[in-house]
């Protein structure tokens, strides 16, 4: 019988200190470099943080795909991609000043709590430099405050509420998608020109923080326009069934159905709209009509036929016609054999941006990176021509108005583009009421270490 | 009054559901004794049989099409159907159209085939241990069933519309009296009552009269003694425990109309189907078909838009204040028998 010579004592003394040991290359480099998570002399560490579980699972994977695609082209492989339209030539496809890019991935299940544990573990266990990607706002919202704390820059992936660059809006964070407001500044005066100015809404919203910056923003947007809103309700979350809701839609007076809801919430809720005959129904001598704020192509694909001839927004199709859009398409299409999402695109530029800002600004601490991308106008990337506005970290780009296709010739055809509303349609006030007002504030830039 | 009907209807419907639900886990717990909490995934098994019939009625073969291009510019290739091959194109639209009720079809051997798999491979195990790990393995077995769903269906719901005859609505109000479009209410979904009421009345009619079913009863009552009459008394149990599957399965097919199916679903409909068996009785099965039916009615109620503005949120958690009111006037639940899970 052999014995031993393991004490609880000795492996605790052996643990900490090769914990240490492990951990001081790190902390040194830190302590000189003045910033946390500074990379070493061969490669950089960038933090995808994408929901690979959970109801946004397959957006996700989009994001990832795309991230993956981004490394790449940074590490001078593919196609280039948007590297051979950006504006900006400071990327060379040798990384990032002169790094390999590297990546780690986490999963945020769409669970704030879970998203901050993953973006935690990547920032203390793995050294990532830079914390990106997420699909919903609530995630956007509490990894962009870890990012903060920690001194990390944190470039967000589909984030739509207006408090993510509004009342939330942090100095390490930055915002590529497009959000609540402009979104209602875009649709409302389409929906005016298509449906009249005499219409009555009746609003069905998530009950969670991207529902009512939703809401709050088209019903601003549409009463501006003339339209009357009869009624808002929440809808839980974790409801599939919306038949009770819909019902009373019919006899309130209202003639238009606005669902401010994503993902599978949405596919539901328009599912029992259309089982109601709201579609074909009648209301106020007009035809009723169903208005779908945020459409993603993802989700277009899960509401199948009742999708057809319904207005909503977008923030990046795949059937734009511009150089940056097609050069991705294709890069995205060659590599993956389908077009990108909006999730995918946001999630790619995001990482370019990031990638460029610390090319030019030869620096890869946080606060030098947010001054290269303040203020920092570009174009090439889909979109048009887009200012990083400096006062709250938003990009500022066109946002285009689609609508479920009525013949689609494909799959992936499912939304037509109605109009590219203009960047100065769907610009505002750092300060304005929908963003947290004159009480939103950046704060101070964080470099950690 | 008209508002009343129509959520009368949706509870309905809603009951039609968890009655069904929470009547094959009745029927497991009564005769096994099991407490199967992945009975939620035997629903969303079925209801992605009405998917995978669907697809599989739907499967294509590509052509080019030379005078249109894909999204890289590419010369399109277009889907063209086994199906309308084989039995023209009116006729392969009509069968792809039917998907959803051809499902059921298919989905009874398989669901009774599942059920026997996860009783004979897993659960058999379990019947002398104690509740609690029926319910972890149960539950555990749950959460690999969504995966393995999520894994080959993705994440997003899937459209599974009904057939295009059975799409529309009909003008309940004019049958009572009221004015056209006053009462309108999807026919699917008074299809789905009518088959729930037709499933749960075979299952009645399946244990009272027949001897199988007389068998299943006794055994059920006292399991002991059936089986000191010589009778393969676990073998029955093992067809029910199928049986149920198949309840909850077919339950889940024809409800993909009206709920797309996604792998989450078996969990979103567990809890509240667990509640309409406690509340209805442990073991009771008509106490489970009767909660199932109040508590959807009463969970429509409390969704509509006067009472939701007037108290937020109650929607969300009147199920559980009518299970917390019942079970203290009525602990056994509404038809609870003395002596059924009170070791």
């Amino acid at each position: 019988m052999s014995k031993s010579n393991f004490t609880r004592r000795g492996v605790l003394k052996t643990g900490a200190i090769a914990g240490a040991g492990l951990t001081l290359p790190t902390y040194l480099r830190a302590q000189e470099a003045g910033f946390t998570n500074a990379p070493g002399a061969s490669d950089v560490i960038l933090g995808f943080n994408v929901p690979q579980s959970g109801p946004y699972a397959d957006e996700g994977a989009d994001e990832l795909r795309a991230y993956e695609l981004a490394v790449e082209h940074l590490n001078g492989g593919g196609d280039g991609g948007m590297l051979n339209t950006f504006s900006s030539k400071a990327l060379d496809g040798t990384g990032i000043l002169g790094r390999e890019v590297k990546y780690v991935t986490g999963d945020t299940q769409t669970k704030s709590d879970a998203a901050r544990a993953s973006a935690r573990s990547m920032i203390e266990k793995d050294g990532a430099i830079m914390v990106t990607g997420g699909s919903s706002s609530g995630v956007a919202v509490a990894v962009q405050a870890l990012c903060q704390e920690a001194g990390i820059i944190f470039m967000a992936g589909l984030t739509h509420s207006n408090d993510t660059t509004g009342k939330d809006r942090k100095a390490n964070g930055f915002r590529h998608f497009c959000n609540s407001y402009m979104t209602g500044a875009a649709l409302a005066p389409v929906l005016a020109a298509q449906y009249g100015t005499d219409r009555k809404a009746y609003h069905l919203t998530a009950d969670y923080n991207w529902g009512y910056t939703t809401e709050e923003a088209i019903r601003a947007s549409t009463e501006a326009v003339g339209w009357e809103t009869v009624n808002t309700v929440k809808t839980p979350l974790t409801q599939t069934d919306f038949s009770s809701y819909i019902a009373p839609v019919l006899n309130s007076g209202a003639d238009v159905l606005v669902l401010n809801h994503y993902g599978g919430n949405m596919v539901n809720s328009l599912t029992s709209a259309v089982q109601f005959g709201l579609r074909e129904a009648q209301a106020n001598g007009q035809n009723f009509e169903i208005v779908v704020p945020l459409f993603s192509r993802l989700m277009a694909r899960g509401a199948g036929e009742n999708i057809k001839g319904i207005l909503g927004s977008t923030g990046w199709h795949w059937s734009l016609q511009d150089e940056g859009s097609q050069a991705f398409v294709r890069s995205f299409g060659t590599k993956y054999g389908f077009p990108p999402s909006q999730a995918a695109h946001t999630c790619y530029v995001q990482t370019l941006l990031y990638a460029d800002a610390v090319t030019r600004a030869g620096s890869f601490a946080p606060c030098a990176v947010a001054e290269a991308l303040e203020d920092f106008e570009f174009d090439g990337m889909g979109n048009g021509k887009t200012l990083y506005r400096g006062a709250d970290h938003q990009c500022f780009k066109d946002v285009l108005v689609v609508k479920g296709k009525e013949n689609p010739e494909s799959e992936f055809d499912l939304l037509e583009i109605v109009e590219v509303t203009p960047v100065d349609q769907v610009m505002y006030e750092p300060d304005h009421p929908q963003m947290g007002g004159a009480e939103a504030t950046l704060g101070e830039c964080n470099n950690g270490a | 009054m008209d508002q009343i009907i129509v959520q009368i209807l949706n509870g309905l419907d809603k009951g039609s559901a968890y009655a069904l639900i929470a009547l094959g886990l009745t029927l497991i717990f009564g005769t096994l004794g099991v407490v199967n909490f992945a009975h939620g995934a035997l629903f969303m098994v079925g209801a992605f049989c009405a998917v995978v019939t669907s697809k599989i009625l739907s499967s294509s073969h590509k052509v080019v099409d030379d005078t249109r291009t894909d999204f890289l510019g590419n010369p399109l290739e277009v889907d063209v159907y086994y199906i309308q091959d084989w039995f023209g194109e009116a006729a392969g639209a009509a069968i792809m159209d039917w998907a959803v009720p051809l499902a059921i079809l298919i989905s009874i051997p398989i669901m009774i085939l599942v059920g026997f798999v996860m009783e004979r491979g897993l659960i058999k195990h379990f019947y002398k241990r104690p509740h609690a790990d029926q319910i972890l393995v149960t539950f555990g077995l749950a959460i690999v069933m969504g995966e393995v769903i999520k894994y080959y269906f993705g994440a997003n719901p899937i459209q599974t519309p009904a057939p295009e005859a059975l799409s529309g609505r009909v003008d309940f109000g004019v049958w009572l009296g009221y004015g056209p479009n006053a009462v309108v209410y999807p026919m699917w979904r008074l299809v789905y009552f009518f088959f729930s009421a037709t499933v749960i009345a075979s299952v009645f009619a399946f244990l009272q009269f027949t001897t199988f079913g007389m068998v299943v009863r006794a055994g059920m009552a006292d399991r002991e003694t059936v089986g000191l009459l010589g009778i393969d008394i676990d073998k029955r149990f093992t067809f029910m425990f199928g049986l149920a599957a198949a309840v909850a399965g077919t339950a889940g097919v024809m409800y993909a109309p009206i709920v797309s199916p996604a792998y989450t679903m078996g969990m979103d409909w567990l809890v509240l189907s667990f509640v309409v068996v406690v509340v209805g009785g442990m073991g009771s099965l008509p106490g489970a078909v009767l909660a199932g039916f109040v508590l959807g009615i009463i969970e429509s109620f409390a969704s509509m838009p006067s009472i939701v503005n007037l108290l937020p949120g109650i929607n969300q958690i009147i199920i559980y204040v009518v299970a917390i009111a019942i079970l203290l006037i009525r602990p056994r639940g509404l038809m609870g028998r003395k002596g059924v899970m009170e070791d």
